[in-house]
């Protein structure tokens, strides 16, 4: 554990470094889209983080190339189509719809569909089953005289 | 009655096959979307002798590999010899693409461990590893007569997977 510790400490030593050498203030503007634009996907390196928060060698080359085009005038979307090219949908953290992607996006409405037809035919069940056990006259006379003798 | 147990059971059971799946997969292998389309293009030198060019353009009318490495890659080192030993079969050219490596470096470890590359070309800033989706190194690209990639090992290869994928495809695309 100690170890670890001291590792990522080090680590984190040498992340800052590598920040500092990539001249980041160069153009605000463009800084701060690249920062909202990467924050949408995915470091294929350390796939847990966006592109924006990775220190991997490849997120910094690929923000780097990110900056770049956006020099260059070109759109978030044809950026986000240049790496998606690349590295597949798997980079966006919003996967679009697809055929493939079908299931994940409606699963959820077709459970829940699902789970509205048990709930429907539950309730209409348990309705029956309510009024199939209609008192008997004599539980209806008992109940009566016990209404009347409480008040 | 009996319903209630088995829906249940049998939801579970679902569950847990699915499951048990998702354990099997590795997500550190992500479907490379440029199988099936053409290898980008490059020009890049060679690293024993920087006064020479290499054009992936040559290439074509050859089936061949493109392998991704560079000196500073620990799992480089795993797969080195089973590289060394599947060039020495001589069924199809490997070109190394030494990624975002000094080339003096990847002389070095080329000399150490044996050279399984009949060319080797420096990518000193990555831009044709990342124009060929490279997160990892090693990879293993299998390219067809017609330029075309067919299949992309992640990760350093294994006897596995070239017995099993790497020279059934090359055999069959070099008919």
């Amino acid at each position: 554990m100690k170890r670890l510790l001291l590792a990522l400490i080090l680590l984190s030593a040498f992340t800052c470094q590598a920040k500092e050498a990539v001249p980041d203030a160069a153009d605000p503007a463009i800084e701060k889209r690249m920062i909202a634009l990467s924050e949408n996907l995915r470091c294929l390196v350390c796939q847990n983080e966006s592109l924006a928060a990775s220190q991997a060698e490849l997120a910094l080359d690929l923000k780097q190339e990110i900056r770049e085009m956006m020099k260059k005038g070109e759109s978030d979307k044809e950026i986000v189509a240049y790496l998606v090219h690349r590295y597949g949908d798997f980079v966006l953290y919003k996967p679009p719809v697809k055929s493939t992607t079908l299931l994940l996006w409606y699963g959820p409405f077709l459970f829940l569909g699902i789970g509205l037809v048990v709930l429907f035919f539950t309730i209409k069940k348990r309705q029956n089953q309510i009024a199939e056990t209609p008192l008997s006259r004599d539980e209806e006379q008992r109940a009566q005289s016990l209404l009347e003798h409480n008040q | 009655m009996k319903a209630k147990f088995v829906i249940p059971l049998a939801l579970f059971l679902v569950l847990v096959v699915f499951l048990g799946i998702g354990l099997r997969l590795n997500p550190r292998e992500v479907p490379s979307p440029l199988i099936g389309k053409p290898a980008p293009q490059f020009q890049l030198t060679d690293v024993h002798d920087p006064s020479k060019v290499f054009s992936s353009h040559d290439m074509l009318g050859k089936v061949w590999l493109l392998n991704v490495y560079a000196s500073w890659c620990e799992s480089c080192r795993d797969e080195h010899p089973l590289l060394v030993a599947f060039s020495g079969k001589r069924l199809v050219p490997i070109v190394g693409l030494d990624y975002k490596d000094k080339p003096e470096d990847a002389r070095k470890w080329l000399d150490q461990m044996g050279n399984p590359y009949d060319l080797s070309v420096s990518d000193l800033d990555g831009r044709v590893g990342i124009n060929y989706g490279v997160y990892g190194v090693p990879e293993t690209y299998v390219i067809d007569k017609s330029g075309i990639i067919r299949d992309k090992i992640i990760g350093p290869v294994t006897t596995k997977s070239l017995d099993e994928r790497v020279i059934p495809l090359v055999k069959e695309l070099s008919q």
